[in-house]
């Protein structure tokens, strides 16, 4: 894997040079100081192994860009450093089924 | 992609071996497959395969009573496949399966096969002591079949992937990619699938194609799943997809499309067809026509099954929550994404791609691991899965047309 770019946290993973998200090695808590593109951000929210968090401010109506490619539009505003996970980013072609989103299954 | 002549260098030794087949196919294993072909018959053909255990006796079969030309296909291509050297057909009497037709066609590849119908042997007793009598003369058939070499370009690999989360498409998945390029350089075929979970790649697969009408056929594929998904209300997602940290279907898409590698799309084929050359095969699993059957495939190994109609010798499983599963007939190989998963259920793995995330390994170092593991698998190695007994087996209900004849350009092998 390509590492981001030197200004930016190792634990922080830049899939490709045009993605708005970064992608966390390990799980980050919230208040953690993280370093995105030379600016030190501190995490607003917890971010999960793998999960991803915005790399910039982004805006409802925003693509977010993983590997280069779209991967959804943004529902509500999204801080840099604040993770992007369902509450914020739903599909452009098919909705995500989560279990603690369907009263069916929860318990 | 053109299959490089069989110009097997003499100074070196062939690269794997395998149990050579009347039809000129080699298997990388020597399994007694025993089929049951309608649920009623299950029981009967499971007690006899568990009179084996330890031993290369697997089970297959279709719990249908009514008849499906797709499990029929898919049936008749497993029994025939490579790693498979005998055949016991266990039927009840009177479900619709086409016995007769499935135990000619396996009979006319030079396999022994024999069919036990439960309502004419008396019973579950008697069928059950001649189906394990058989079974045994059978194995001693097998025992002392040799090895013979056998090249790359006589190999099947598939891919899939099943409990994925956000570490897959950035650790297995690409270092599968990267085994995929080495062993179609080799002259393999390498088969990747579910055009339900590639829903948002269909423009980069369309570029990767070895002609344009293969690009088109790939994108109206791809949009046959998106709206056979649509229909069914739900995409190729489940909750721990979620909980590993993806977010959307094309998210997952472009993670799992990774497994692909850079290689050009040599064809688009549907389960059961059988990759005429070496090179990269797209498989086509979602079915044709109006949305009937329910979901195209119900759980990974409905997709494990189909590729191995496809002639796939073995699959690489990549997995980030932690799949355990196997399959029965061919070995299935454990990628693991995800470091996590990979410290609780090591057992179940064979390959800690998860590494990556620490820096401890690059893609390319990993990618080399697969290759020599598919090597060594090959040759007899006993796959994480194998070892612990895994053989796991699904084939449902469904309906597909016949590829068109854009789907593969290259021209079919004799």
């Amino acid at each position: 894997m390509n590492p981001a770019s030197s200004a930016t946290d190792p634990r922080l993973l830049l899939l490709n040079p045009a993605d708005n998200c970064l992608v966390a090695c390990r799980a980050l808590p919230a208040g953690e100081a993280v370093l995105i593109d030379g600016r030190s951000v501190t995490l607003p929210r917890p971010v999960g192994m793998a999960h991803k968090l915005a790399r910039h401010a982004l805006a409802v109506g925003d693509k977010v860009l993983r590997y280069g490619a779209v991967i959804g539009s943004v529902q509500r505003p999204i801080a840099i450093g604040e993770q992007i996970h369902t509450d914020n980013l739903a599909s452009d072609y098919l909705p995500t089924y989560t279990l603690q989103d369907d009263a069916r299954y929860a318990r | 992609m053109p299959v490089e002549p069989p110009t097997a260098e003499p100074q070196h030794p062939a690269p794997l071996t395998g149990f050579l087949r009347p039809d000129g196919r080699k298997g990388i294993r020597n399994v007694v497959a025993v089929a049951y072909l309608v649920e009623c018959a299950h029981f009967v053909a499971q007690e006899v395969v568990q009179s084996f255990r330890g031993e290369p006796v697997h089970l297959v079969g279709f719990p249908g009573c009514f008849p499906n030309a797709y499990a029929d296909k898919v049936m008749r291509r497993l029994l025939t496949h490579p790693n498979v050297g005998a055949v016991l057909l266990v039927s009840l009497g009177c479900e619709s399966f086409d016995k007769r037709g499935l135990e000619a066609e396996v009979a006319a590849s030079g396999r022994p096969v024999h069919t036990l119908t439960i309502q004419e042997r008396g019973g579950t007793r008697k069928t059950l002591a001649e189906g394990i009598e058989w079974v045994r003369w059978a194995l001693a058939g097998l025992e002392d079949q040799p090895r013979v070499p056998m090249r790359w370009d006589e190999l099947v690999v598939a891919t899939v992937c099943g409990g994925s989360d956000g570490t897959s498409g950035i650790t297995a998945n690409p270092a599968v990619g990267r085994a995929f390029d080495t062993l179609i350089g080799q002259g393999a075929a390498c088969i990747f699938e579910e055009t339900g979970e590639l829903v948002g790649c269909e423009f980069h697969m369309q570029r990767r194609a070895a002609t344009p009408e293969l690009g088109e056929a790939i994108v109206q594929a791809v949009a046959k799943a998106a709206r056979y998904y649509e229909t069914l209300g739900h995409g190729s997602f489940a909750p721990g997809n979620a909980d590993g940290g993806l977010t959307t279907q094309e998210e997952k898409s472009l993670g799992a499309y990774a497994k692909s590698g850079d290689s050009p799309i040599a064809g688009l084929i549907k389960p059961g067809d059988i990759p005429p050359a070496g090179g990269l095969y797209l498989l086509d699993v979602v079915p044709d026509g109006e949305v009937r059957f329910g979901f195209p495939n119900i759980s990974d190994n409905a997709e494990i099954v189909e590729l191995i109609a496809c002639g796939a010798h073995l699959t690489l499983f990549t997995t980030g929550r932690g799949s355990v599963v196997g399959s029965a007939l061919a070995p299935v190989i454990k990628v693991c994404a995800n470091p996590d998963t990979y410290a609780r259920l090591a057992e179940d793995m064979d390959v800690d791609a998860g590494r990556i995330l620490h820096g401890a390994a690059g893609l390319d170092e990993v990618g080399a691991e697969i290759v020599a593991l598919v090597q060594s698998v090959a040759q007899g190695r006993e796959t994480a899965s194998e070892s612990l007994g895994h053989r796991e087996f699904i084939l449902g209900y469904k309906a597909f047309e016949p590829i068109g004849p854009s789907c593969l350009p290259i021209r079919r092998g004799v």
